[in-house]
């Protein structure tokens, strides 16, 4: 059954699918067999709708908003649009990859560092373009696939001690979105397993 | 309606010959049959013409490729070749049928963000000395994730019998694996798409063999 606030956030590296609803939510350690047949990449999230698994947050999140009413998840002009998807695209393949855990597990003890290099380096390409396509969100006044990506590397950036204070633009967008309830109820600190210790 | 005159100017592609991101959007103008200009921008050359000022207006990321089009500046080649297809006319990029546009979307996914950032030129240069292994070790992991998604989903092409994004960014992923020696004979999927798809016009013209950019030694 289909519930209309919901919406597919991508939290840090064990990212999960929030599941208000009808919905049972993954507890599957990833790395098993059976997860791997719902995404061989071994990563989280994997989808299941409308009789397809899906991986890869972007396809799902952009499956959603071709295939549900409600509000748009990107805009409807073309050059936004496209601003919408080179935001996230900065997000969900310049820094995240980089620190994914599995990579940092591969990384080992200097992983600290080098995630905050990446993400600090992401930042940097991020705060300019923001600049240039931010209204009240990450582009123009309607929010976006782009503002669903930066909440949640934001998040990633102050797990590794990034001081995002030196991103002005992506430090007022993220407050601004932190305020919204669809990010506010799928935040990891209340999640079915988030961990007592870290509750909100 | 407002006609814009940016629209008639070509689009500029800012790009190296052999950067696959680069080359996905060459593939992309080719199929559509989208005559544009390059402008090289060799990443070892000066010691990287990306790190510049000047380039760094046109992309932040310090990386390629950037493109001029429609009087916007767009870098992310997944961005620029969903706006080519939304924008112009001729063969769609993607598919009509939603849910084979997310797997197109997914398997493209896979490799722009799956695979090809863990070994860009950027990342190998802060890896170091071991920086072929990190290389082959990324790509044989997406390719092993990516072979039983392409079964499922390939007919002809990687989805279904129609050329699509997940094509694009499939090829010059393969010309990556083998510049970096993995085997791609353990891939069988894998190997017959990129196979079919060279023999593509729009794949070949934009081979890194052949551009304006491509050094004497490496020419076809």
């Amino acid at each position: 059954m289909y519930n209309a606030d919901w919406e597919i956030l991508f939290f840090m590296d064990t990212s999960e699918v929030p599941a208000p609803g009808g919905f049972a939510l993954l507890s599957l350690s990833k790395l098993t067999e059976q997860y791997k047949k719902l995404n061989p990449m071994l990563q989280v999230p994997a989808v299941e709708i409308d009789g397809i698994t899906l991986s890869q947050s972007l396809a799902v999140i952009q499956y959603i908003d071709e295939t549900r009413p409600g509000p748009r998840l990107l805009p409807a002009d073309p050059q936004k649009r496209a601003q919408v998807r080179m935001i996230s695209d900065v997000i969900a393949s310049g820094i995240q990859p980089l620190q994914n855990l599995y990579v940092l597990q591969k990384i080992g003890a200097e992983k600290a560092q080098w995630a905050q290099h990446f993400i600090d380096r992401g930042f940097q390409a991020l705060e300019p373009i923001l600049k240039l396509t931010a209204g009240k969100y990450c582009v123009g006044d309607e929010i976006s696939m782009a503002d669903i990506c930066l909440v949640p590397q934001v998040y990633n950036a102050e797990r590794f001690k990034v001081d995002v204070g030196q991103y002005p633009t992506i430090k007022r967008l993220n407050q601004t979105l932190l305020e919204i309830e669809a990010f506010i109820v799928t935040n990891p600190s209340g999640q079915p397993d988030t961990p007592v210790d870290l509750r909100a």
